[in-house]
């Protein structure tokens, strides 16, 4: 998977693959006003789009790995904020927890210089369907 | 004096009055590159507006809004229809957010995002709240949440 392969939206926030962890993307965007919220911290809704986008990336990157070709459409996603992001680099990677025929389901994780220490968890549920 | 250009610029305590405050707050970081901009208010809810953008897009074939951009716009109402409780800023972080997507957003059109608190506690604030593009009663999204006071207490 390459940056370009991103939705739009990815590509605007700055986001880009860092690395491949395993067959699956690791996502990351550099500190800018774009991603700001409160002064010195990073938003939370920033954070929540690089989770997100790692969940979708992480997704389908196993579909890939299994030739199946899938249309996504998110059901919801949960979110927990555990400690404020600061202006430095943020990753976050998806894990898929479970991907049936018709839904998964999707962690990722947000951290910046500590892996060990997450800055927020995001868990997303997508229905699938077979794409025409 | 000069005029604070982030709401975190505010004393704690400072009245609170969201179509000044979402000025401050939709002009710089996140918030202003997003494009998003006062809707409304009253006690206890704020609406806010996302304006539809190309580069905004989570399915380029589609033209669909991707869903981080509708969570900022609702952690932003949420955030805010706290204070219009309060009646004063109260330094303040998200701790959750679960968004339900009741339909994709119709591509080219404004998602507004009405955020409510719902309930006070000292410590903990407890937020719902719809997104939608012309019908508050046909959302395209549901969220509810809580948030916490870091700095003083809500009540």
């Amino acid at each position: 998977m390459t940056g370009s392969s991103l939705p739009p939206y990815g590509d605007a926030l700055g986001i880009t693959v860092d690395h491949d962890e395993g067959g699956t993307p690791v996502l990351c965007f550099d500190y800018a006003e774009r991603v700001a919220g409160r002064p010195g911290f990073l938003h939370g809704g920033a954070m929540s789009g690089l989770m997100e986008m790692a969940a979708i990336a992480a997704l389908r990157a196993e579909l890939d790995r299994r030739g199946e070709v899938m249309k996504l459409k998110p059901v919801n996603v949960q979110v927990e904020f555990m400690r404020g992001g600061t202006e430095q680099r943020t990753y976050a990677m998806g894990q898929v927890t479970r991907a049936g025929r018709r839904v998964a389901l999707v962690n990722a994780e947000c951290w910046q210089d500590d892996r060990t220490k997450p800055i927020a968890l995001a868990q997303l549920k997508v229905l699938l369907s077979p794409a025409e | 004096m000069n005029e604070p250009t982030s709401l975190h610029d505010l004393p704690p305590g400072f009245a609170f009055d969201p179509a000044r405050a979402s000025k401050m707050m939709t002009r710089h970081g996140h918030g202003g590159w997003l494009g998003i901009s006062y809707h409304g208010h009253g006690p206890g809810w704020v609406e806010l507006a996302l304006p539809w953008r190309e580069d905004l897009v989570g399915v380029a074939e589609t033209g669909v809004l991707a869903s981080g951009p509708i969570i900022s716009l609702m952690d932003n109402a949420t955030s805010m229809s706290v204070w219009t409780l309060t009646g004063r800023f109260v330094p303040h972080a998200t701790l959750d957010l679960r968004v339900d997507y009741m339909r994709a957003a119709v591509p080219g059109k404004t998602v507004i995002g009405r955020g409510e608190c719902y309930k006070l506690t000292r410590t903990i604030a407890f937020i719902r709240g719809v997104a939608y593009d012309e019908d508050p009663a046909d959302p395209v999204a549901h969220v509810i949440g809580t948030f916490m006071a870091t700095h003083g207490t809500y009540l």
